[in-house]
């Protein structure tokens, strides 16, 4: 699926702005409901020796589920910037998750294989699949980039990247 | 330095990147120097990360900053008119007036505003915190309440993890990986990074754009033109250094300058079509902000923007504590910063004048090349900062939470700028507070905290009072 389809793409809204809203704007008062639950457990009072230390956060939480909650009205009574339009329309969404799907799928290979050779695995299908690059020309600069980065960091700057914790593919090269 | 310039100028060019996430990608890779060269080289890579802004946005319309979205303005049409070398020509020459007036600035005020920092306590510190924080709440130009709920869910961020005072775990549920806290680095990365790559490949975005040619000729011929703005340069400046000083930050004081500037030149009414003023203006504020912005980030550790504040992140891992005490202790490291900004920037200028070609040919590189590469070194950055693999999933959450919140208008800096200050504003304050006994009025106890304060409160009600006043 190339880039430029955007032109025909999809218009139909998924879920609108006002909804959204709504939505974002809950999820940020439950966490600062939680918050100031788990701070007032620790301990939000005046403690023998000064504040304890949940004082600080408990106010955090309360002035975000309050904030929040402000925000959450005006949404519901439809007083945010243009509340009918679409945050994200279908065609969208289908390109936003043609990069966060393979993101995904990328830091969980590297958690098991290792940062290089997942990056040349990314560069390669990224490049072939959304920019419809040849096959050989994505897999030699998938390779490139990850070579490149293995010298720059493990060689010259001697920082270590993360090795897989299943299978570490550079163990063939004694690094 | 040359190198730091020209990544900086890279990262200015490239959309997904800017200047704060480029240091703080880059930022890992400088532990290994000594922290007088890691500085200087970073300071450079911010440099060339406010000249390279300003590239994309007169050729492509594209900001690569926020703070050059003010500059597109006029510098997009000059370049569909076929005058790109001249628009980019003033927009070098300007922001180099710029920073170079805010450096002067910096290198004679700083000691003096050190020696007056040097009589603050806790409450003092705390108010200024309190004045950051409020007048991003004041001057933001979304809803308050967004800008409030952003930056209280960065102070939550920044408290998960071991009380500094206490050594109490606090917030992390139980997992014990959360015990380090949430990194800012890592929120950066996620935040700015991947949400701008999410975003901008929502809108299927495709670089196009023509080859610029800069020859010296147009240069010199824009020289020339460019004495005839010496008011509009002046006034931007100053807008610059005030919005730089008070964490207003680069981009309200270009769109300030540009606002300004439209209102007081004679031929305000043509901008927009392609004036050579709507360059200058927006260019010589941003740089004179991004400049100052050092200066209360080098004598309070109050970053005025963002880039500022990851430095600032910076130069507390090299064990810097910026403040007052760092132009006491630190004096060669002071200087040799401010030495460093002066060659920085002419350094920069040569640089971005002669290589202009080659940046526009960064943005040839399709997209489809660019995101894929973008991700690796976010998660390569995202690692290094603690060499834990679960900070990369983090990394991936913010971007999610920076996609959403940028679409709904939740701004981005109050929020890192919490991430970043949070912990110290809550010890300056639970300092005070135990000084006090717990009484609010030490904030008041002197003319100086208590103006501070003041001058905050202000700031955090002006957007209610700017509203009853326009009735």
């Amino acid at each position: 699926m190339p880039t430029d389809q955007h032109e025909q793409a999809d218009e139909r809204s998924v879920v609108s702005m006002r909804t959204m809203e709504i939505i974002v704007a809950a999820a940020i008062f439950a966490f600062g409901a939680v918050v100031a639950w788990a701070s007032w457990q620790l301990g939000a009072r005046w403690g023998g020796d000064g504040p304890q230390a949940g004082y600080f956060p408990f106010y955090i939480g309360v002035i975000i589920a309050f904030a929040s909650l402000v925000t959450l009205v005006q949404a519901v009574l439809g007083r945010s910037a243009n509340p009918g339009e679409a945050f994200v329309e279908r065609g969208q969404l289908k390109l936003v998750f043609a990069v966060l799907g393979p993101a995904l799928v990328y830091v969980l290979v590297i958690q098991w294989f290792g940062i290089y050779l997942a990056s040349a695995i990314y560069m390669a299908v990224f490049m072939a699949w959304l920019g419809n690059y040849a096959w050989w020309k994505a897999v030699l600069l998938g390779i490139a980039v990850s070579v490149s980065v293995f010298m720059m960091f493990e060689i010259w700057f001697k920082v270590p990247l993360h090795k897989g914790t299943f299978y570490d593919p550079l163990s063939l090269i004694g690094y | 330095m040359f190198i730091g310039v020209i990544l900086g100028v890279i990262i200015g060019v490239l959309p997904g990147l800017g200047g704060a996430n480029g240091i703080a990608i880059l930022l890992p890779l400088t532990f290994t120097m000594p922290p007088t060269s890691a500085i200087i080289m970073l300071s450079c890579i911010y440099w060339g990360a406010l000249f390279g802004g300003a590239i994309t946005s007169i050729l492509f319309n594209i900001p690569g900053e926020p703070w050059s979205v003010a500059t597109t303005f006029d510098g997009y049409p000059m370049a569909q008119q076929g005058r790109a070398g001249e628009a980019l020509t003033a927009a070098f020459t300007s922001s180099f007036i710029g920073a170079f007036v805010a450096v002067v600035m910096i290198t004679f005020l700083a000691p003096l505003v050190a020696k007056f920092a040097l009589k603050f306590g806790p409450p003092e510190f705390f108010s200024v915190y309190f004045l950051t924080f409020c007048s991003f709440i004041g001057m933001g130009k979304g809803s308050p309440w967004k800008t409030l709920a952003a930056m209280m869910l960065g102070f939550a961020l920044a408290a998960v993890g071991m009380d500094t005072m206490t050594g109490q775990l606090r917030l992390n549920f139980g997992f014990h990986e959360l015990m380090r806290g949430f990194d800012f680095l890592i929120a950066v990365i996620g935040l700015f990074g991947i949400g701008e790559i999410l975003l901008s490949m929502e809108e299927g975005l495709s670089f196009s754009g023509g080859s610029a040619r800069i020859d010296f000729k147009i240069v010199i011929a824009t020289w020339k033109k460019l004495p005839r703005y010496w008011l509009t340069s002046l006034r931007s400046c100053l807008i610059g250094c005030w919005m730089g000083i008070t964490p207003g930050g680069a981009t309200p004081a270009s769109f300030m300058s540009y606002g300004v500037a439209k209102r007081m030149s004679p031929n305000g009414a043509k901008f927009g079509t392609g004036q050579l003023e709507g360059v200058v203006a927006p260019e010589t504020a941003a740089h004179a902000a991004g400049t100052s912005a050092l200066l209360p980030m080098l004598s309070l550790g109050i970053p005025g923007s963002p880039t500022a504040a990851v430095l600032l992140g910076g130069l507390l891992i090299w064990g810097l504590q910026p403040g007052p005490l760092l132009f006491v202790e630190k004096k060669d490291f002071v200087w040799g910063l401010i030495a460093s900004m002066y060659l920085g920037n002419l350094a920069g200028l040569i640089i971005v004048l002669t290589c202009v070609p080659l940046f526009a040919a960064i943005l040839r590189i399709p997209f489809s090349i660019i995101a894929p590469l973008i991700i690796v070194i976010c998660a390569i950055g995202a690692y290094t900062v603690h060499n834990a693999m679960l900070d990369i999933w983090f990394m991936l959450g913010f971007g999610v939470i920076g996609y959403v919140f940028k679409k709904l208008d939740y701004p981005m800096a109050p929020m890192v700028l919490a991430l970043v200050l949070g912990d110290r504003a809550e010890d300056s304050f639970r300092q005070s507070m135990l000084i006090s006994q717990g009484n609010l009025s030490v904030f008041f106890s002197n003319w100086l905290v208590g103006a501070i304060m003041s001058l905050g409160l202000v700031m955090l009600f002006w957007p209610l009072v700017a509203k009853l006043r326009g009735r």
